[in-house]
């Protein structure tokens, strides 16, 4: 029963991730810096094709009085040109006012950008690793403070503040539908403002190259009415859920016996490793690996059975487990909502 | 004049060379070419400047036009190992989620797809055609430097093989050809990959700096008598701002390597936060170089543009002087526009505006540029032969490069685009719409002068619309895609994203691009063979290389030509003047004054001589021997000075040994 349930909530997944052909498009824009951003893509798009068609016209013309023949070269005597200098000179004069104005441009959106998040009441640190996001939300209150991983929950409407680092490489932020990217680098902080107009989810990928699984680097911004998103992080906050089944038990028993708990950690339990994500509520997420494969449970045992296989080059050693380990460990991870 | 050792057979008063004579001779006087009929006089030359016969005297030749050709043709080699590198990630690409080419080998590829096509590809075959053609453009006998040209060549060839050997091995880099730190550092870069980008790059960026060099001294101090600085022509002023950038440049991504294989090898922190040291840096001092290394390749190309349009638009370039102005712009400019290539690291939003505004500007020489082409094509009465057609493509695509070179120099926009298949789109279009369509228009203008035939112009007509429709069937969606938001240097993508099809015929495209070429190298070895004889000007084009036999003489010039206007051939039509008085039993150039080019006073060129080999081999080592111990720099030291000695050690006066 529970493996129909899991299969069918794959399917839908990913007959939803069907519908959204397109969700990682910055033409597609679905928060306020996207639009702004959308807006001027288009407009210099616009703007550089017609430049383009005036000097393909310019290049035209004269080709319709091409000559077939050899002709004797034309020696000419300074001052014969004037009149072509004149035209010449206003298109030059025509392209540094363009230039101009694209500039004043990208200064106006720089500033439409800038004004986005300045009451930003939500912050979230997004720390990135060879290849996975580490999300971790700030609180004044030290026991608000959530730590999870690839999937950054935001609240529908409100402007987020997002703090972008990293621990190895320098990797890149882009969620395209809802703002520019922005560098994580090692040593710095970034500030990238988002907001996203409507509830939904919105894909984004790593866009600087940081190494083997550079591809594989998914993330989701998944944002929801207030409401929801508060209810959300109350359930994280929540301890590990205990497991349920013998099978379950079985599960969590060996998972702490196994190298699992030197990288990943579960609230409540003692593993408590920072190098690998936060697994503690493993199970409520849509993907596995950021975002390389839907959660179920099929792809939860095929990601630990083989994550080489998967993700080649991924920091995720290959633990050896025989087929009954896989299936009580998979039973276990796949009850952490 | 006063000084001059020389006579014009038209500017000089004959009663001035008696008087001239001996002031300047050193040593013993020879027999010279004053007087001399013309079969004595290229009896000698051919015995004085020839190539010695044999392997080493091959491999010993001085010859600028020797080292060219092997120039042209290991980088017409290297083009088509990066083109099959592309190929082959094109078609791991052109579906989701395809299991052809794993990371591994992806990332290797399209690292050597970049360094080989930036470094191995595209700078030396410009530098290539400069060493060619300025010589005889200006009128001379051989490149300055000549020794060191060689050097630069069989350098520049040991580092590609130093680069391919790696990759066959399976250890070329794998981190990009930017290499950014700490990806490339001793902690994430584990294995001798990043080594072997670091010391490649230092090595073969020698081998750059040394043409170089060459160039301009041979512009400044060896152009024909009466080439004063306003008739020298639009190639020749390419290649003279691009030495000079390349000479500004290069040391900057020189020393990031440098600093990186400290990094590596040796234990320093430059690079590492952890210590104080900075990632950013890198990109600073990489992009330093990074930016002006576009204009490395492009400028050259718009000089081969300015010498191909005139000869078949039948009429002197519009607005030579502002062509030059424009070129120097764009050699200064593109230094100051690194930055956009870190729009998305964070900078200060100021900082970062500031270079919105150079970056847009650097758009208005160009566009002084590209109007003062048009305006030729206006005048003139076209002709149109494959050489035109390659450049009305550069049109065509150069101006959709350079239009979404300005969107990208827009911070706010950047931000959308950075780092995807946008940009991949936008360089490519400025990079084979700037520098390969007239490189191949060069091609097909030139090979005449270098083979002595011409090529298939039927050949030439189904390989330019092969091109133009490949390069943008394969490029232009790429734009598309990656507004739909493809990052770039990913070797797979998923499904759902639904970028297959777009990807799928993007890739078509670029295996009808690769087929192109194809059908190019056939043309030239079918042209080499069987080609029409062409005659010393085929094209009747106003320069000084076609002054001479095709191909030229080892000599170039049986009698240095005396110029009088930026087209001697169109403003003469009479045989040209000719300055005499040099040795004919010494390998004698006119050395000019800078500005005037007054011939000066006469100087010797160097002979042959395998040292240059030696000392690449050298130094060739010693780089290879370093990513492994920074003790290669010691052990290394001995060859490298043993070689040097060898290659200066004084012999006398060459005229002794004639």
């Amino acid at each position: 029963m529970k493996r129909f349930a899991s299969i069918a909530l794959a399917t839908a997944i990913a007959l939803f991730l069907h519908g959204c052909a397109g969700w990682q498009s910055a033409l597609d824009p679905k928060g306020p810096a996207a639009s702004e951003l959308a807006w001027l893509i288009w407009f210099f798009t616009g703007l550089c094709a017609v430049v383009w068609v005036l000097v393909m016209i310019g290049l035209a013309a004269p080709l319709m009085m091409q000559s077939r023949e050899r002709l004797e070269p034309l020696v000419l005597d300074a001052g014969a040109d004037n009149r072509k200098l004149r035209v010449v000179m206003t298109a030059v004069g025509l392209t540094a006012v363009i230039l101009v104005g694209l500039t004043l441009l990208s200064f106006f959106a720089n500033r439409t950008l800038a004004a986005i998040g300045s009451d930003a009441a939500l912050t979230i640190r997004v720390t990135g690793h060879q290849w996975w996001w580490e999300v971790r939300y700030e609180d004044a209150t030290p026991s608000r403070i959530l730590t999870t991983a690839n999937e950054i929950h935001i609240p529908a409407g409100e402007p987020v503040r997002l703090l972008l680092t990293s621990t190895d490489v320098i990797h890149s932020f882009w969620v395209p539908s809802l703002s520019g990217k922005l560098d994580l680098i090692p040593g710095r902080m970034n500030v990238l403002d988002i907001k996203a107009d409507k509830p939904g989810v919105y894909r984004g990928q790593c866009a600087e190259f940081c190494g083997a699984q550079h591809a594989n680097m998914g993330t989701f911004i998944i944002a929801e009415p207030r409401a929801k998103f508060d209810a959300w992080w109350r359930d994280q906050l929540q301890p590990a859920s205990a497991p349920m089944s013998d099978e379950a038990k079985a599960g969590k028993d060996l998972f702490l016996k196994r190298p699992c708990v030197m990288c990943h950690k579960i609230g409540g339990t003692p593993a408590g490793g920072t190098v690998a994500p936060d697994l503690t509520h493993v199970a409520s997420r849509q993907t596995l690996a950021a975002g390389t494969l839907t959660m179920s449970r099929g792809n939860l045992a095929a990601w630990i059975a083989d994550p080489q296989g998967v993700k080649p080059g991924s920091h995720m050693p290959v633990v050896d487990l025989s087929g009954d380990e896989l299936n009580v460990i998979v039973a276990y991870l796949e009850g952490l909502k | 004049m006063s000084s001059a050792d020389l006579t014009s057979e038209r500017d000089l008063p004959p009663e001035r060379e008696a008087s001239a004579k001996g002031d300047i001779a050193p040593g013993r006087d020879g027999p010279r070419d004053t007087g001399m009929d013309d079969a004595s006089l290229h009896r000698w030359l051919a015995r004085t400047w020839r190539t010695p016969a044999g392997i080493i005297g091959a491999l010993s030749s001085v010859d600028h036009k020797v080292i060219a050709r092997r120039y042209l043709i290991t980088a017409f080699l290297f083009l088509c190992l990066g083109g099959l590198n592309a190929v082959a990630m094109r078609i791991q690409l052109s579906g989701p989620q395809r299991g052809l080419i794993g990371p591994d080998l992806y990332n290797q590829l399209f690292t050597m797809h970049g360094v080989t096509m930036m470094f191995l590809f595209a700078v030396p075959i410009v530098q290539a055609t400069g060493i060619y053609l300025v010589p005889l453009m200006v009128g001379t006998r051989n490149i300055a430097f000549p020794r060191l040209n060689a050097f630069s060549y069989w350098v520049y060839v040991s580092g590609g093989l130093f680069a391919w050997v790696s990759f066959a091995l399976s250890m070329a880099p794998d981190v990009g050809w930017f290499a950014y730190v700490p990806l490339s550092g001793p902690e994430y870069g584990p294995g001798k990959r990043a080594d072997v980008w670091a010391q490649m790059i230092t090595y073969t960026e020698v081998s750059s700096l040394a043409v170089a060099v060459a160039t301009i001294v041979t512009v400044f101090k060896q152009r024909a008598p009466g080439m004063s600085l306003d008739k020298i022509p639009l190639y020749v002023w390419s290649l003279l701002v691009t030495s000079f950038v390349v000479v500004f440049a290069m040391p900057a991504v020189m020393i990031t390597s440098t600093f990186l294989i400290l990094d590596r090898l040796v234990g320093t922190h430059i690079f590492n936060p952890a210590e104080g040291g900075d990632a950013l840096l890198f990109q600073h001092l990489f992009w330093f170089f990074g930016h002006p290394e576009v204009y490395i390749i492009f400028l050259p190309a718009t000089g081969m543009v300015s010498a191909i349009i005139p000869a078949f638009a039948r009429r002197p370039v519009f607005g030579h002087l502002g062509l030059v102005l424009s070129l120097i712009a764009v050699g200064f400019l593109s230094f100051g526009l690194w930055v956009h290539h870190m729009f998305a690291t964070g900078l200060p939003k100021l900082g970062a505006s500031v270079f919105t505004a150079s970056s847009m500007m650097i758009a208005i020489p160009n566009g002084i540029q590209i109007f003062c082409w048009l305006a030729t094509l206006w005048d003139g009465r076209p002709v149109i032969r494959t050489p035109l057609l390659f450049v009305l493509g550069f049109f065509f695509i150069f101006v959709i490069g350079g239009l979404t070179g300005v969107m990208l120099a827009s911070v706010p926009l950047d931000l959308q685009v950075h780092d995807t298949y946008f940009v991949v789109a936008h360089f490519h279009y400025v990079l084979i719409g700037g520098a390969v369509f007239p490189l191949l228009g060069a091609a097909y203008f030139w090979f005449p002068k270098i083979t002595g035939r011409m090529m298939s112009e039927r050949l030439g007509r189904w390989h330019f619309w092969l091109a133009l429709i490949g390069f943008n069937a394969a490029f232009f969606p790429m734009h598309i895609v990656g507004l739909w938001g493809m990052p770039r240097r990913v070797y797979t993508y998923p499904a759902e994203l639904g970028w297959g099809n777009i990807n799928l015929f993007i890739s078509a495209g670029a295996v009808l691009f690769f087929l192109s070429f194809v059908l190019f190298a056939f043309n030239l070895v079918h042209s080499v063979l069987k080609g029409a004889p062409a005659g010393d000007n085929p094209w009747d084009a106003g320069t000084l290389e076609w002054a001479t036999s095709s191909p030229p003489p080892s000599y170039n010039f049986a009698r240095i030509p005396v110029v009088t206007n930026v087209e001697p051939l169109w403003a003469e039509r009479e045989p040209l003047p000719v300055a005499t008085g040099l040795r004919v039993d010494a390998r004698e150039l006119i050395i000019s004054t800078v500005a005037e080019a007054h011939p000066d006073i006469r100087e010797k060129s160097a002979t042959p001589s395998i040292w240059p080999l030696l000392a690449a081999i050298a130094v060739g080592g010693t780089f290879l021997y370093s990513i492994f111990t920074p003790w290669a720099i010691v052990w290394g030291a001995a060859p490298i000075a043993v070689t040097l000695i060898g290659w200066f050690w004084p012999k006398g006066d060459p005229e002794d040994e004639e």
